[in-house]
């Protein structure tokens, strides 16, 4: 039995967000940290090691230098490491970036007891559908928002964080989870995990690696590949700096509905 | 010779940077006002092996280097000078003496306690007429049979009433001065050992100093460190490795200060402009950095020599000696920068000055690390 956890690098939103003149990410200006939701997905990883004494491997599309957020992960406790990365990868939208992320797994071998855990969505793109697509391209039951999961023979038990409330649901193994801040405290890198993180093994998978997948082709991956077009982005303007009204009587309710009226909102 | 920290190295400095701010910086103020030993920290420092982290892979430890122990005191100091404290304490001054001078079978017993065990270690040498001159201690050991009988008091002990195994220092023959001098490892369980006064600091609330007193206190023989009469040696050169680990302290204090100074005083305007952009700070400022960087390159190079194995005690003398002043100048000079805020207990100079004070006298005073540095000047 093993665990795969989808992990990624993203700009760390904390600092200051750089953007290229053409309106794309200035990524190479900035900080990154690993997604904090994928941290969630890989601490419950480790937990099922920890449990069970699973194998863990990462994997993460990026180019060379996301080689570090792997390592720091292998010094988390991971147990392996791949990284997918290829000048014909670049620009892949999360259609392309599925597709290439699911040859990966592939490749890796998805059997009966496995899992694949992965974050909710990434905080650079926000979009939430490269995991899904995974799932949907490995032919993987999938189960997302998952805020609490038990591991039961060849069955787990996720709760699901909706919303208006929970739902539980109990899905075959192999499959693949999303997972939310909510279901975990990621654990901190170990003096000993840093110490032996550079003697685990970290794979490269490049083009030629997963060519030979029926999902990698020239029309499905890369920029070519990729159906989204961005036409522009950028940094919204900041809103005007508001009102607070301090109190809670009914002076200050009038307070409110005099600056409403004055506004004509009422 | 090359100045960039490894890639484990640096992956550590992350690693104890992450938890200093999200564990150790909230508690910090709460930790000093109310003289608490930070005992949730110092578990999850176990958990992550900072505590005995010299220690080999096979007595429980991670095997880390003595760069890798300075850094970690240095990252946690920055925020929570009593933490660092705790931390130097239990790595240099009782793991490092029994996995260097230890017996196998000792260090079988003792360092696995020590790290996965979760046992905290303390150095017992100052006596009350015995600071300095450490030679001059009174605490006597008397072998009877298989056992040795322990009498006599240490004071200002780290970790004295948190610590479970202590490094003590005793004479074993008091004709002889220092070659009568013995060291020993006093589990607090023994029979006669007991915790006397809790000391109350100017600084370092939150590391736990206290008297230790031995009152007939049974010591079995296989807990005789190294030979009778080695003690006086063994303690020196555990305070070489000591100073790395208070130089280490220091120069986190001093980071930490310099850190919080930077951020006050951008956003702090007076007379029309951030005070960060008169000249006066900003003069004052590249002082600070300035001390801060030679700080490190001392203490880094003492650890590093430590790590290699060569003889560093000038070094080690010198990385104490001038981060701890470093400490005390650059957290009185950013505490001016607060003004009047500075002196109160909303922000945190205060209390860094005067946790930077200690270091300019424990485990050697400025005044004995002069000492040590001339003396192996060749003069």
């Amino acid at each position: 039995m093993k665990v795969i956890v989808s992990i990624k690098q993203v700009p760390d939103t904390s600092g200051k967000v750089a953007v290229n003149p053409d309106g794309t990410l200035n990524r190479a200006s900035m900080q990154t940290i690993t997604n904090p939701d994928d941290m969630n997905a890989l601490e419950a990883a480790l937990k099922v090691k920890d449990a069970t004494g699973c194998k863990v491997i990462v994997v993460t599309m990026g180019p060379a230098p996301a080689a570090g957020m792997l390592r720091e992960a292998l010094a988390m406790g991971a147990d392996e490491a791949v990284l997918v990365s290829a000048r014909e990868f670049g620009g892949s939208d999360t259609y392309a970036t599925s597709q290439i992320l699911a040859a990966a797994i592939n490749k890796i071998g998805v059997e009966k007891d496995d899992i694949v855990m992965c974050g909710r969505q990434a905080i650079d793109g926000d979009t939430a559908q490269v995991r899904p697509q995974i799932a949907e391209k490995l032919g993987l039951p999938q189960v997302t928002y998952a805020a609490d999961i038990k591991k039961d023979g060849d069955t787990v038990t996720v709760q699901r964080m909706l919303e208006d409330g929970y739902m539980t649901i109990k899905v075959q193994t192999p499959c693949l989870l999303t997972c939310i801040k909510e279901l975990n405290n990621p654990r901190y890198m170990s003096i000993g995990g840093i110490l032996g993180a550079y003697e685990k093994p970290l794979d490269t998978f490049d083009y030629e690696a997963l060519k030979d997948d029926p999902l990698i082709d020239a029309s499905t991956i890369g920029l070519k590949g990729s159906p989204t077009n961005i036409f522009k982005s950028f940094t919204p303007p900041q809103k005007g700096v508001g009102v607070m009204l301090e109190g809670s009587g009914k002076e200050t309710c009038e307070e409110l509905a005099n600056i409403l009226v004055s506004k004509h909102i009422i | 010779m090359d100045f960039n920290l490894s890639r484990e190295h640096q992956l550590i400095r992350k690693m104890m940077a992450d938890f200093t701010e999200n564990e150790v910086k909230p508690i910090a103020a709460e930790t000093d006002k109310e003289t608490k030993y930070p005992r949730e920290n110092i578990e999850k420092l176990f958990d992550l092996g900072v505590m005995g982290l010299c220690v080999p892979k096979e007595y429980g430890g991670a095997g880390a280097d003595p760069l890798a122990s300075a850094i970690c005191i240095e990252e946690l100091s920055k925020q929570c000078a009593s933490t660092g404290d705790i931390v130097a304490t239990h790595n240099g001054l009782c793991c490092d003496p029994i996995l260097t001078h230890g017996t196998e079978e000792q260090k079988k017993k003792y360092l696995p306690m020590l790290t996965t065990g979760h046992k905290v270690g303390a150095f017992c040498l100052t006596e009350p007429n015995a600071g300095s001159d450490a030679s001059k201690g009174q605490t006597e050991a008397k072998l009877e049979g298989d056992h040795y009988v322990m009498n006599g008091s240490k004071i200002f002990i780290t970790n004295g009433y948190v610590a479970d195994v202590f490094v003590v220092f005793a004479m074993t023959d008091k004709s002889k001065g220092t070659k009568g001098i013995s060291a020993f490892i006093v589990e607090s369980s023994f029979p006669g050992f007991s915790v006397g006064k809790h000391e109350e600091k100017m600084g370092l609330h939150g590391s736990p100093t206290a008297e230790i007193v031995f009152t007939d206190c049974i010591v079995p023989k296989e807990n005789l460190l190294g030979r009778e009469g080695k003690g006086f040696s063994i303690a020196m050169q555990t305070l070489d490795g000591g100073r790395i680990g208070i130089a280490a302290q220091a120069l986190g204090i001093a980071e930490g200060a310099l850190a919080e100074a930077k951020e006050y005083t951008k956003g702090r305007v007076q007379f029309g402009k951030p005070i960060s952009k008169f000249q006066n700070t900003q003069f004052t400022f590249a002082d600070m950095e300035l001390g801060c960087e030679a700080g490190r390159l001392l203490t880094y190079q003492a650890a590093v020599m430590k790590g290699q194995g060569v003889r560093y005690t000038k070094e080690a003398a010198m990385a104490k000696l001038f981060c701890s002043e470093h400490a005390m100048k650059t957290t009185t000079k950013a505490l001016q920068m607060f003004g009047g805020y500075g002196y109160t207990k909303d922000y945190p100079m205060e209390r860094m000055m005067r946790d930077a004070k200690i270091t300019e006298i424990y485990e050697g005073t400025s005044e004995v690390q002069r000492i040590v540095i001339s003396a192996n000047m060749g003069l």
